[in-house]
């Protein structure tokens, strides 16, 4: 052990049993089911490593879905950074029968421009508050709240 | 969207393999009932009681050690299999290494003491007073047995009063009766 002091953080067994389905359903609404593991596996060993150092537990939540969001912000960089290996295959060639029913609008999401993706992702995919969203982006909640707003403004112009 | 059984192991072996786990913990079934245990790398450093609040251990143990704690059933297997064996009667001494970092220096003297009691003996509180060198400590020596953060493994259970009465337990008396007659086979 390389640090015994004293310290009111709960162990983080309980932090884990608590917030971890947040931080998936966070994370695969931000980079997709497929990468949402990883990315999950990363931030809670991430926040394994800087828990002890951490002064304020009041956020632990917070604190895990800003985590998240750095990785996130990761994968969909080390995704620009692959080169696709042959053409995009034609959409109409396979018909993936286990796509869940909102893939379509969850492609959508991620072309959005970031805050207000990252801001509907949080409010509709990790199911949080204004205040929480607000707290995760360093922003206020008017413009957590504006930021969500655009972005359901322009899903409905391009789905309809 | 929920974290599944798989996905939470591959977290805690992960976290095992980096030296993230500063405390592990796990349990195990017993005649005595569930056991709670928990070890640092430096060795086993808590057992409580199933009446103990498992919550409250592992958040005692928290602000006292490390935040760092996690279920990490592994590194607890050979203390598992010892009790197994102890509660079975084929084990008379434990063979683990004990981190004593729950205890203060006092404390300290009087379980490392009272560890080498042999399987199957008792002594009392005024013998064990005298083994540490303060003959008229008997009180403070039960108060630091009645605070043995490492029950069974650290024997506490056999230290009784002078003349024999069966003095007190932490864990509670029919506790400390079963596990001495399970001594005397």
């Amino acid at each position: 052990m390389s640090t015994v002091k004293a310290t009111a953080l709960p162990p983080f067994q309980f932090v884990f049993e608590k917030h971890a389905n947040a931080v998936l359903t966070f994370l695969n609404g931000a980079v997709g089911v497929s990468e949402a593991e990883d990315c999950f596996q990363e931030t809670m060993l991430s926040a394994l490593r800087a828990y002890p150092r951490l002064g304020d537990g009041s956020n632990l939540r917070g604190w895990l879905l800003t985590i998240a969001r750095r990785k996130a912000i990761d994968a969909h960089r080390a995704r620009a950074r692959r080169p696709s290996p042959v053409a995009d295959p034609d959409p109409g060639a396979v018909v993936d029968t286990h796509a869940e029913p909102d893939d379509g609008l969850w492609d959508q999401v991620r072309g959005l421009p970031s805050k207000q993706r990252k801001a509907v992702v949080l409010r509709f995919a990790g199911d949080k508050s204004y205040p929480e969203i607000a707290a995760v982006m360093s922003t206020t909640q008017d413009s957590a709240r504006q930021s969500v707003h655009e972005g359901l403004k322009k899903l409905r112009r391009e789905l309809r | 969207m929920t974290v599944d059984l798989a996905m939470t192991n591959r977290f805690l072996e992960r976290a095992e393999a980096k030296g993230l786990v500063d405390v592990a913990v796990s349990t195990m079934d017993s005649p005595v009932g569930t056991l709670l245990l928990m070890a640092t790398p430096r060795g086993l450093v808590r057992i409580a009681f199933d009446y103990e609040n498992r919550d409250e251990v592992l958040g005692e143990v928290a602000t006292r050690l490390s935040p760092r704690i996690l279920d990490a059933p592994r590194r607890l297997d050979a203390v598992r299999r010892q009790l197994d064996r102890y509660f079975a009667g084929t084990l008379r001494d434990f063979n683990v290494p004990i981190d004593w970092s729950l205890t203060g220096d006092f404390a300290r003297k009087v379980l490392r003491r009272t560890a080498r009691i042999p399987y199957g003996s008792v002594e009392s509180y005024a013998d064990v007073a005298v083994g540490v060198g303060t003959p008229r400590g008997y009180r403070a020596v039960g108060n630091a047995l009645g605070s043995n953060p490492i029950p069974v493994v650290v024997p506490c259970h056999r230290v009784v009063r002078t003349g024999g009465a069966i003095g007190g337990y932490g864990g509670g008396l029919p506790r400390k009766r079963w596990l001495l007659a399970l001594e005397k086979g």
